[in-house]
């Protein structure tokens, strides 16, 4: 697995460094009549132009939520955005009314999702349901939309789109169906594409295409690009900057290259432990012990601590460090990175 | 399509020989001898009796009665009853009192049963979606013939709202005829339509509508209500078959001389021939409707074809 240079995907269009997308302190929780499910708790992290930010991490660790709570698609009720900002174009789209937040999705930013065949309506044709984008935000006429769906399947490298745009979403294959997705997504020029696990359901080949694709079409725009999975394979070959999450909260951040050599927190150093190696073929994985935390009661203190082997504990934690009773803040360890652990300079070995 | 359609009205022949036989046993099996049943307190001449009987094959076996009436009806006699009177004739007179009948409950059916469940489904918990919970059980847990006297009493003779009985006041007279028969399936269609759209709200291509940045108005009326109408339009389409045959209630206590009550009466009659022409028209409709229903069903879903 070897990763492009940072230069090479950084479009001249772009300035790389400045952020397009800054997220600041979110809070989201579920009110479900089981209690309250605190599915966000203070997650900030900042996406420059022409950025690949990979946000990593299991399932319920909140990664799916925060990106919806940014497109203001999350289901309200359950869900509910209890606190912090969503800064785009230096404007807060949680202070914005409904209709400025609408405006901004689409043109501004824009979200593909995992399961593409569910994801598209299945009684509409695509060159339909990608016209709609210019129908809606530019007012364009269903014969021009349609013209300008063909240009954007074109674009996506969906073979004879002239052909196949009236075609439905159950007569493509699942790769197809993605570049639908995509070309749906890219359709207005967004300033920031959120994928959630766009490759997760495709073949492994395809898996790889589609990836080149969105790399590609980064390039030429300057888009930022959150990609949010759990492959770490992934986020290895394409992503600039990964954060870490668990439970609801970013444990560990900085660059790809130093995050998967060299981790900080504990959680991460388990993570890239579980991951067959080439190398070590023959050897046997190490999982992470125990379970992943029950959101409606995190555990006190670092939420990792029930299953981390370096926790320390009462008397042997270090005054203020009890991994059981003090949270430990996400918080520059060296230049370059950041992480939630009382005892990263530990983990990292400096 | 067409292959498939041509296929598939090829099919209700066998559907309609079987259904026509049954009938015919059926009504063949009813104790009792309809034409002593003519004369009423006077007993017919035995003359007169026998005559009768040889007119309409009575003394024949059930199956070359069976065939007999076939064979008259391959061309394109139906028969009489035992009055003399040509049932094509009964049909002509009795069935446009029906098809109006049918017609208004299905457009109650219709627009009621989805605008109130779009609504209910939308807002799903609230009071409006609690109102179509509680009304429709209700509905459904009354029988129709409670149901068509009660409203015929405070509706019609209370409150003279609408006309009592008979036909005499053109479509107006089916309002609450029409009302009563639509009630059962009413309450269903708001039923399933609101299932049906609060099911896709939640379904990932709404979530999409939505993340394109499209207006609530859209995302309502184009991605949700078209996918969740596909099951209730289906279901309209049959009852249209089976409103139409199961008029008999509603017809009676309304005073209609629709088809429904054709039936009643001539069942009584052991008149077979009318029963039989009746209801295997009835057959051939509800065949029909639910071949409309199959290729609306293509229509509305791309992902269903035939061919």
């Amino acid at each position: 697995m070897t990763r492009p240079e940072l230069s090479e995907h950084a479009s001249p269009a772009a300035l790389p460094g400045t952020p397009v997308l800054e997220v600041d302190d979110l809070h989201v929780e579920f009110r479900t009549r089981s209690g309250v499910v605190n599915a966000v708790n203070g997650v900030s992290y900042s996406l420059a132009a022409g950025e690949t930010l990979a946000i990593l991490g299991e399932s319920g660790s909140g990664k799916s939520v925060s990106a919806q709570a940014i497109m203001g698609i999350l289901d309200t009720p359950p869900a509910v955005i209890t606190g912090g900002g969503i800064w785009f174009e230096g404007r807060d789209l949680l202070q914005q009314p409904a209709e400025e937040q609408r405006k901004v999705r689409g043109p501004g930013i824009s979200m593909i999702f995992q399961d593409a065949l569910s994801s598209l309506n299945p009684v509409y044709s695509v060159g339909y349901q990608i016209g709609e984008m210019f129908r809606a935000h530019r007012g364009m006429s269903k014969k021009d939309a349609k013209a300008r769906a063909v240009e954007l399947m074109d674009r996506v490298r969906i073979p004879a789109a002239k052909s196949r745009v009236n075609d439905y979403p159950h007569q493509f294959s699942g790769g197809m169906r993605q570049r639908v997705m995509i070309a749906m997504a890219i359709a207005l020029d967004p300033r920031v594409l959120i994928a959630d696990e766009p490759t997760t359901a495709l073949d492994v080949t395809v898996q790889a295409q589609v990836m080149d694709l969105l790399k590609e079409l980064q390039r030429d725009t300057g888009m930022g690009l959150i990609l949010i999975t759990h492959d770490l394979g992934v986020v290895n070959e394409v992503a600039d900057n990964v954060a870490v999450m668990y439970a609801g909260r970013i444990v560990e951040r900085g660059t790809v290259d130093d995050v998967f050599s060299d981790p900080a927190h504990p959680y991460t150093d388990g993570l890239m432990g579980s991951v067959p190696q080439v190398e070590a073929k023959g050897g046997r994985l190490q999982p992470i012990v125990g379970q992943p935390p029950n959101l409606a009661a995190i555990p006190s203190g670092c939420p990792f601590h029930p299953r981390c082997a370096r926790r320390r504990l009462g008397a042997a934690a270090a005054p203020g460090k009890d991994c059981a009773a003090d949270v430990p803040p996400l918080r520059l360890v060296v230049p370059g990175r950041e992480a939630a652990c009382h005892y990263s300079e530990e983990v990292l070995g400096v | 399509m067409g292959r498939y359609i041509a296929r598939r009205l090829l099919l209700t022949i066998p559907v309609l020989i079987g259904a026509s036989f049954l009938i015919f046993a059926m009504v063949y099996a009813l104790p009792g001898d309809p034409i002593r049943a003519l004369g009423g307190d006077r007993p017919l001449a035995p003359a007169v009796v026998a005559q009768l009987r040889d007119q309409f094959n009575l003394d024949d076996p059930l199956l070359i009665q069976y065939v007999k009436y076939v064979g008259d009806l391959l061309q394109g006699d139906f028969g009489t009853d035992f009055r003399g009177r040509e049932v094509l004739d009964t049909i002509e007179q009795r069935l446009p009192v029906t098809v109006k009948l049918t017609v208004v409950a299905i457009v109650f059916e219709a627009v009621i049963g989805i605008i109130a469940g779009v609504l209910a489904g939308i807002r799903r918990n609230g009071f409006l979606d609690n109102l179509v919970l509680v009304s429709s059980t209700i509905v459904v847990s009354v029988p129709i013939l409670v149901l068509a006297f009660v409203s015929q009493f405070v509706l019609g003779v209370k409150f003279g709202w609408f006309p009592i009985a008979g036909i005499n006041d053109g479509w107006y007279s089916f309002l609450l005829p029409g009302l009563v028969l639509a009630a059962g399936s009413l309450a269903y269609v708001a039923r399933l339509t609101r299932t049906s759209v609060a099911e896709n709200l939640r379904a990932d291509y709404v979530r999409t509508a939505r993340a394109k940045g499209l207006r609530n108005r859209d995302v309502v009326i184009r991605h949700t209500l078209r996918n969740s109408l596909i099951p209730v339009v289906t279901f309209i389409g049959a009852d249209i078959g089976t409103l139409m045959g199961g008029a008999i209630v509603t017809e009676t206590v309304f005073n209609l001389p629709g088809i429904g009550r054709a039936i009643f009466d001539s069942v009584q009659a052991q008149e077979g021939a009318v029963v039989v022409g009746i209801v295997t028209l009835m057959v051939f409709f509800f065949i029909f409707f639910n071949l409309v229903v199959d290729v609306l069903y293509a229509v509305l879903d791309p992902r269903i074809r035939y061919d």
